[in-house]
């Protein structure tokens, strides 16, 4: 192991106040509305129910995006093509759009009236179903396969080129490098991705309501609602929160357990060659999975433009506005998660067990963000008006929803810069700025990009806190668009999507330039 | 014997083209500044890359068509070169079959390469848990371990400090005299390459601009050399 | 309605705040104060009559605003809050943060009698399912509906107002014969959703052939799309009615203004402009005023409504049953 002779220096301190003010972040406005609760909460009798389904769907679309993305991202690794490098970008667009955005999306080709179910009946077959359990999961895939993709990719491009290279002169054959390569990669990757995705997926809300069909398909985040609008139960609405922090911190120990840590050595970034062990069958294979994801990702986005194209130009100047809101929360969110992220990942690279640190910042994530909200609220009113401070409170907001998948992207990258560059300035003498600046700094640029545009897109397709603290004439795009379709525009509205999708993805585009692995896969 | 014929590459706006012979139980130095065309070189010998024009003969057999697994070389990287989830022993055992499965005879041999390299007892440990040239000398040990009669080195050594390097250099020298292994390295220090080598390529701008025996190159020394005095 | 009393009042205020113009807060659902609701229209209007400064607060649906309210308790910072309907507000008189406004509403439209202390009502509608008018065999009742094959969307009660509204409905219109009702209708559910955006974005997709909205929503497509191809269906048994209503917080510290503001509510001028931004029926404005188009709409036969202070326990009971016939 790196000897760990050298000190802790200022910005791995910083990375440490930072973790605290994330986690204070989450437990105080959590406090905050256990305050303002009666002793002793209580759960209601439906409440177990939703755990248990929450946690069954979560799981179930955690797995199911882990499983379907591992074939996905090692046919991009290996295979380059012209497009290659778009199509990655349009790839992580679904995890990045408005819930009520994709669902609609995938509506209109999964649905009752769907394409796929108008194919069905063309040639004769039965129609599908998508309401339940399927639906809930499929969405969540849909949301969330993209991100595993990445973050497999991501591991791919870890290697170093020379080791490929050796694999070629080596003779490695498919079965050689799955067990040289792919595997210690994906013990690496999956364990955090999956954590990550079965978070996301346990305070999903839109999604297990609009598709599951029914009181069957009851989330927690729904008790929530619940306790909080329909019964103004604060107790039992913080006791569920509560009950969200155990799952994390409980999913989060399982996880960061299984991680195996990878560990490469320092690869200078060459072209890539023809894949060891290459077959004809295996072009075959990667052709039809990367086929398949493309259409299963890019279908549904396809039905949004393509509904909102003729509204688009006669989008009334609210709309415009709010883009531009949109737009600007968004920058100052991503400054703000990168200033958050960055410290707290430098941090993990120096630690025995990185995996703990990284999991406080996934609180951010698995705490119902109506729990974390209200708390806020509750805790700003005390000090100052809300509706003046909505928001600069989104835009933190904001950064503290996207830090964990920034953490995701830069914590296993900085880990590795720490060991080799790292290990390389020591040797020269490096120390402190001049070591972050020149040997870090440069092998998080990608990763850092990724993790910027995941944060950039997030805060403009955030619909939850704004919400609760908006104020008339300062709404974000989404909220507009959500007020379109409350108003019967629906036209207008789906212009709105189709704007905020295009939007969301060229901010996107735009930081994940320097990260995406370019054409010829380093 | 190695024929490089005319040999030449374009690739992103830089050319490499030149015309050389390696004798057999020659150790060549492949020197020249960044972007010179070391590592291109070495990769077109290789197979990592297909050459525009020319042949490669490898004892008057074409080899330029010939993939990489199948050329009669062996390669040591500068970084890169072991597999960190295996242990010393199966980092060396991957030269003789990459599915790892020997038979007693190759164990014996992969634990004598690891002897002939002076780390006979590490057999067991993870890269990580080794230092830097021990690391090289693991690379060195698959290297010697395939016994193929070409050895392809890509600065090998660079990471490692000057005294250490020399160790590496003259553990290399005395394990190819021995087995008689033809050898072309790439590097960017003129005294590496005399510590090792007997012949010398200078590189510039992809093209050969001097192919000389390394004794007596010092006393009067041609004038491209000069910056590398 | 009675301008006189407001004028000469705010008249007064109007002369007495020179300096800067008293503000008056009010909180209300989200959609209200969207460019596309009312809200800009009856800020314009209230401030070109109050010279003070009036200020919308969106805060979500009507359940969440009363959540929000309670939140705040008596350092809330309204003056009026608006939107609450009649299943809210008895715990929203509970609270005991509202005032009695004393004022008689006159010329009022409901169906029902209104006799309110704390609450004036502002519009109302009926829930209904809509279609498209070319559906075939339109059910007539509950029990038509569940018998037939006609899919529907609604959306949850827990959530969502109007999911709330429906489920008052059948409890209301079939008592103990709910949860019959319910299991019937399991098998039309295509899906439950959060809000009325979504069920009516679906519909509108053709995910379902029918979908929980108001008698109104027609006259959006008719009057605004010049779409006559959707109606609501009319049942037997009556239609449940949603009352929408606002109220003077006691703490205010406006209650001039905050009374006056009241009274405005009820006079033409916020009335006409709640038919083509709220798409209900205004609560005090005279029928023949109403839009072209509205006529066109469906008038129930029955206007069901649970009592105010009936509506909490009715409430957590249907839910109850919902649950139940639904979570098989």
């Amino acid at each position: 192991m790196a000897s760990r002779a050298r000190p802790l220096s200022v910005i791995h301190w910083t990375g440490a106040a930072m973790v605290a003010l994330v986690v204070l972040c989450v437990l105080v406005p959590l406090g905050a509305v256990m305050a303002r609760a009666d002793w002793p909460p209580s759960l209601g009798p439906g409440d177990w129910a939703a755990i248990r389904f929450t946690l069954l769907q979560a799981a179930l679309s955690a797995l199911f995006s882990l499983a379907l993305a591992i074939p996905v991202a090692r046919a991009l690794a290996r295979r380059s093509f012209r497009g290659r490098g778009a199509l990655v970008t349009l790839m992580g667009a679904p995890f990045l759009l408005p819930v009520i955005v994709a669902v609609l999306g995938l509506l209109a080709v999964f649905g009752r009236a769907g394409w796929l179910n108008d194919a069905l009946a063309g040639v004769g077959l039965g129609r599908i179903d998508i309401y339940g359990l399927q639906g809930v999961v499929l969405a969540h895939v849909f949301l969330n396969l993209p991100l595993a993709v990445r973050l497999i990719l991501q591991g791919w491009q870890a290697n170093p080129a020379e080791r490929m290279r050796l694999a070629t002169a080596l003779g490695f054959s498919a079965r050689e490098m799955r067990r040289h390569f792919e595997g210690p990669l994906l013990r690496a990757v999956l364990p955090g991705a999956g954590l990550l995705i079965f978070l996301i997926c346990t305070t999903s809300f839109a999604v297990a309501l609009i598709l599951g069909g029914g009181p069957r398909a009851t989330t927690v985040e729904l008790a929530i609602y619940q306790a909080f609008r329909f019964d103004f139960d604060l107790g039992r609405a913080a006791l569920l929160g509560l009950i969200q922090v155990a799952i994390c911190v409980t999913a989060g120990v399982l996880a960061f357990g299984a991680i195996r840590r990878q560990e490469v050595g320092a690869g200078l970034d060459r072209p890539a060659l023809p894949w060891p062990g290459d077959r004809a069958w295996a072009r075959l294979f990667d052709a039809a999975a990367i086929m398949a994801a493309a259409l299963f990702l890019l279908l549904p986005m396809l039905a949004v433009a393509l509904k909102g194209l003729p509204a688009l130009p006669s989008l009334p100047p609210q709309v415009w506005a709010a883009a531009l809101r949109s737009i600007f929360l968004a920058l100052a969110s991503t400054m703000l998660a990168v200033a958050l992220a960055l410290p707290i990942a430098l941090l993990t690279a120096r630690l025995a067990r990185p995996g703990l640190v990284e999991m406080l910042a996934f609180l951010t994530i698995a705490v119902s963000p109506l729990v974390i909200g209200t708390g806020l609220f509750i805790v700003i009113r005390s000090i100052a008006n809300p509706v003046a401070l909505a928001l600069p409170v989104t835009g933190l907001v904001n950064a503290l929803v996207a830090l964990p998948f920034i953490l995701r992207a830069l914590v296993p990258a900085a880990i590795t810069a720490e060991a080799t560059q790292g290990r390389l300035a020591d040797a020269l003498g490096m120390g402190g700025l001049a070591r972050l600046r020149h040997a870090i700094l440069p092998r998080l640029a990608r990763p850092l990009g990724f993790g910027a545009g995941l944060a950039a897109a997030f805060s403009m397709g955030d619909l939850g806190v704004i919400a609760l603290f908006s104020m008339p004439g300062q709404g974000t795009l989404p909220l507009e668009m959500y007020r379109l379709m409350g108003a019967y525009r629906t036209d207008d509205a789906q212009g709105a999507a189709l704007l905020l999708m295009a939007l969301t993805l060229g901010l996107f585009w735009l930081f994940d330039r320097g990260g995406r692995l370019d054409a010829a896969t380093r | 014997m190695l024929q490089l014929d005319n040999l030449a590459l374009t690739q992103d706006g830089f050319t490499l083209s030149l015309s050389a012979v390696v004798d057999r139980a020659a150790r060549v130095a492949v020197l020249g500044p960044s972007g010179s065309g070391k590592s291109t070189l070495l990769s077109l010998i290789a197979g990592f890359l297909q050459p525009d024009l020319g042949r490669i003969l490898w004892d008057g057999a074409d080899i330029t068509e010939a993939v990489v697994a199948a050329r009669p070389m062996s390669i040591l990287f500068q970084d890169g070169n072991l597999f960190p989830h295996l242990s010393v022993f199966d980092n060396v055992a991957l030269g003789l079959r990459p599915d790892l499965r020997l038979s007693p005879d190759q164990r014996d041999r992969v634990a004598q390469s690891l002897n002939d390299v002076g780390l006979g007892e590490m057999g067991d440990r993870r890269p990580a848990t080794l230092s830097g040239g021990q690391q090289a000398r693991v690379g060195l040990a698959r290297l010697l371990l395939r016994d193929r009669p070409l050895a392809l080195l890509d600065e090998p050594f660079a990471a490692l400090d000057p005294g250490l390097r020399a160790e590496m250099l003259a553990l290399l020298k005395s394990l190819s005299e021995r087995r008689g292994l033809t050898l072309i390295m790439a590097c960017h220090d003129l005294r590496d390459a005399e510590r090792l080598c007997d012949r010398l390529w200078l590189l510039a701008d992809g093209k050969l601009v001097l192919d000389a025996p390394m004794a007596g190159l010092r006393d009067a020394p041609d004038p491209v050399l000069q910056p590398w005095l | 309605m009675k301008h006189t009393i407001m004028a000469a009042g705010l008249s007064v205020v109007a002369g007495a705040a020179f300096a800067q113009s008293p503000v008056l807060t009010v909180y209300t659902y989200d959609s209200f104060v969207s460019d596309w609701g009312p809200g800009p229209a009856i800020e314009a209007a209230f401030e070109a009559q109050c010279a003070c400064d009036l200020q919308f607060v969106g805060a979500g649906d009507g359940a969440a605003l009363l959540a929000r309210l309670r939140l705040e308790g008596d350092a809330t910072e309204a003056d009026i809050v608006l939107g609450l309907d009649t299943n809210l507000t008895a715990s929203a008189r509970a609270t005991g943060l509202f005032a009695a406004h004393g004022i008689t509403p006159e010329g009022l439209t409901l169906p029902v009698a209104w006799d309110d202390a704390e609450f004036l009502p502002f519009d109302w509608g009926y829930f209904a399912f809509v279609h498209r008018t070319d559906l075939a065999n339109v059910p007539t009742s509950f029990e038509a509906l569940a018998a037939s094959d006609i899919s529907i969307v609604i959306q949850d009660p827990r959530s969502s107002t109007p999911g709330l509204g429906l489920l008052m409905w059948v409890q209301a219109a079939h008592g103990d014969n709910a949860a019959a009702i319910w299991e019937g209708l399991a098998d039309n559910i295509v899906t439950v959703t959060p809000g009325w955006s979504e069920a009516y974005g679906l519909f509108l997709e053709g995910e379902a052939d029918m979908v929980l909205s108001y008698t109104t929503s027609p006259a959006y497509h008719l009057i605004a799309e010049e779409d006559a191809g959707y109606t609501a269906a009319a049942f037997d048994e009556g239609h449940y009615m949603q009352i929408e209503v606002a109220g003077q917080l006691a703490g205010s510290d406006q209650p001039e203004l905050a009374k006056a503001f009241l009274e405005f509510m009820l006079s033409p001028a916020f009335q006409e402009v709640i038919p083509m931004t709220n798409w209900m029926y205004p609560a005090a404005l005279d029928p023949a005023a109403l839009p072209d188009g509205f006529e066109s709409l469906i008038a129930p036969a029955k206007a069901l409504l649970v009592a105010q202070d009936e509506a909490p326990a009715i409430r957590d009971a249907a839910l109850a049953t919902w649950q139940a016939a639904l979570a098989r």
